[in-house]
């Protein structure tokens, strides 16, 4: 008997249990969306549009949306401060704009998705100019150049795409240049693609891959940093720019920003830029080629 | 050992920001775990009547849910959402709702394979006693059928916990992207560092992990 009367006590409880969280478990969501976030996406006012130049000023906080793992472009650093090139042109934009900024942390997959949806107002992700993208979002003048480049073990050095064997599998990371490139270039090379940048690295570290093909700063990078890695194809491809990007469409803030780019190529800011977060990792040699001084 | 670079995690802020985004990951699976096994049971009785009508929308919903890949639900949720409506659906929000509504789906399955597992003779004695069909439910199915979901649901618990690693891709920080942020800052300093810190990624999982198991397991004996 007493064994029964626990078991419904247990039961009874657990009703009530179950009751009282339905009640909290909602309440505690919508808190979660107010507190957690932080603001990503809260200021995103106009529903699946984007903020004119004076709808962000008004509300005190641009939305700039950038890598947190590629380093020197844009990453994290060990006080969770977000830093790299990118984010020295971010920080730029918001001092002369006057607003604070909200960092998002994108990935080269999602990054139209969130212009496109107004969730950021800015995209300044090594964010290559191609004319596709250019029909989904409008891209403020260049401030970097960059062409494909491929990267593979000393030991077996990819010099043309020609000489990849029937099963050689080839590392890209999904929604890059690189990707669409080989896809639409060369449609035999089996493509293995990844998600983020850490995991692509990881795998082609781990030989998962003959070679790896990203944009040629990423591939030199990789090759100065790395022993045993040699870039075979140094620059495959057109030769292209990256620019920051803003929702189609959203012309004071382009005009805005392409004016702010252009005084700031007259002062050679990107120079300096370089020069703070490149020159470790690229060395001065690549100076002049990598860095546009954007001008009308 | 030393260049196992689990020493980057000790550079300025970095294990916290870790233990930050492990909370993250945590919160999110937490509120989703716990709508999922609210509205569980609520849709997997409805899986048990015998309503035509009924059953045929939840094998769909059902179907849809085994179907399709989380991310893409996300996506659906996160950007879709504002397309097409316009809502702004915060990425911690759409996060929960998508989880909720995957984990209810495979709730509702397991709670009705459960409730199906409980004799016929249980309801029908439970009438014969004069029962009603709410009380039957209450008092005689829910606790055997609880009791009987304890280690079917830890399965699907952890791995909601697991999956959560999907809502870097919707924008929100959370323990593998600070884990791939960190391994990234110090690509220069400590190359190797990608095993060291998703080693103690994998440890910090576990130790989520590993309590819901014990937990079950205490409470299928406590209750034999």
């Amino acid at each position: 008997m007493r064994k029964n009367l626990l078991k419904t006590l247990t039961s009874g409880l657990l009703v009530t249990g179950l009751l009282a969280a339905s009640l909290t478990g909602c309440g505690s969501s919508d808190k979660a969306d107010g507190s957690a976030e932080g603001g990503a996406t809260e200021a995103g006012s106009k529903a699946a549009g984007y903020r004119t130049l004076d709808e962000i000023k008004d509300s005190g906080v641009i939305n700039i949306g950038v890598f947190s793992d590629k380093s020197p472009f844009g990453y994290v650093d060990e006080n969770g401060e977000y830093a790299g090139y990118d984010v020295y042109l971010a920080e730029k934009l918001g001092e002369d704009l006057g607003v604070d900024i909200n960092y998002v942390s994108t990935e080269a997959a999602n990054r139209i998705e969130y212009l496109q949806t107004g969730k950021v107002d800015i995209i300044l992700a090594n964010f290559t100019v191609t004319e596709e993208r250019a029909q989904e979002v409008d891209f403020a003048l260049p401030y970097m150049n960059v062409a494909l480049g491929v990267v593979s073990p000393d030991g077996a050095v990819i010099e043309s795409l020609d000489d990849l064997g029937a099963d050689d599998e080839v590392i890209v990371i999904s929604g890059t240049t690189a990707e669409t490139y080989l896809a639409k270039n060369y449609p035999d090379i089996k493509l293995q693609k990844y998600d983020a940048y850490a995991e692509a690295k990881t795998a082609f570290e781990n030989g998962n891959g003959v070679a790896w093909a990203n944009d040629n700063t990423e591939v030199i990078a990789f090759a100065i940093e790395n022993e045993g890695y040699t870039v075979g194809i140094p620059s495959l491809g057109d030769q292209d720019t990256i620019a920051p990007a803003v929702t189609k469409g959203n012309e004071t803030l382009l005009t805005w920003l392409n004016d702010e780019l252009v005084s700031l190529g007259s002062e050679n800011f990107f120079h300096g830029d370089y020069e703070a977060t490149l020159l470790d990792t690229y060395g001065a040699d690549y100076e002049d080629e990598l860095v546009v001084e954007p001008s009308k | 050992m030393a260049n196992l670079g689990i020493d980057v995690l000790f550079k300025g802020t970095n294990f916290l920001r870790l233990l930050q985004g492990l909370w993250v990951s945590i919160e999110i699976s937490l509120i989703a775990v716990v709508l999922s096994i609210i509205l569980g049971l609520v849709v997997g009785m409805l899986m048990t009547l015998n309503n035509p009508f009924l059953k045929a929308i939840l094998k769909v919903y059902l179907e849809i849910v085994r179907i399709m890949p989380q991310m893409v639900l996300l996506f659906i949720v996160y950007f879709g959402t504002t397309r097409v409506f316009g809502w702004d659906v915060s990425a911690e929000a759409s996060a929960i709702i998508v989880f909720t509504f995957w984990g209810t789906a495979e709730m509702g399955d397991l709670v009705r394979g459960s409730i199906k597992s409980i004799p016929v003779i249980q309801f029908e004695s439970a009438w014969a006693l004069g029962l009603n069909k709410m009380q039957t439910y209450f008092y005689i199915i829910f606790p055997q059928t609880i009791r009987r979901l304890i280690p079917l649901s830890i399965n699907l618990i952890t791995r909601m916990i697991k999956t959560t690693s999907l809502v870097l891709m919707i924008g929100i920080v959370e323990v593998l992207k600070v884990a791939q942020q960190i391994i990234e800052a110090n690509r220069n300093s400590s190359p190797n560092a990608a095993f060291g810190v998703f080693a103690v990624v994998f440890l910090l999982y576990f130790i989520v992990c590993w309590p819901i198991s014990r937990l079950a397991t205490y409470l299928e004996k406590r209750w034999e």
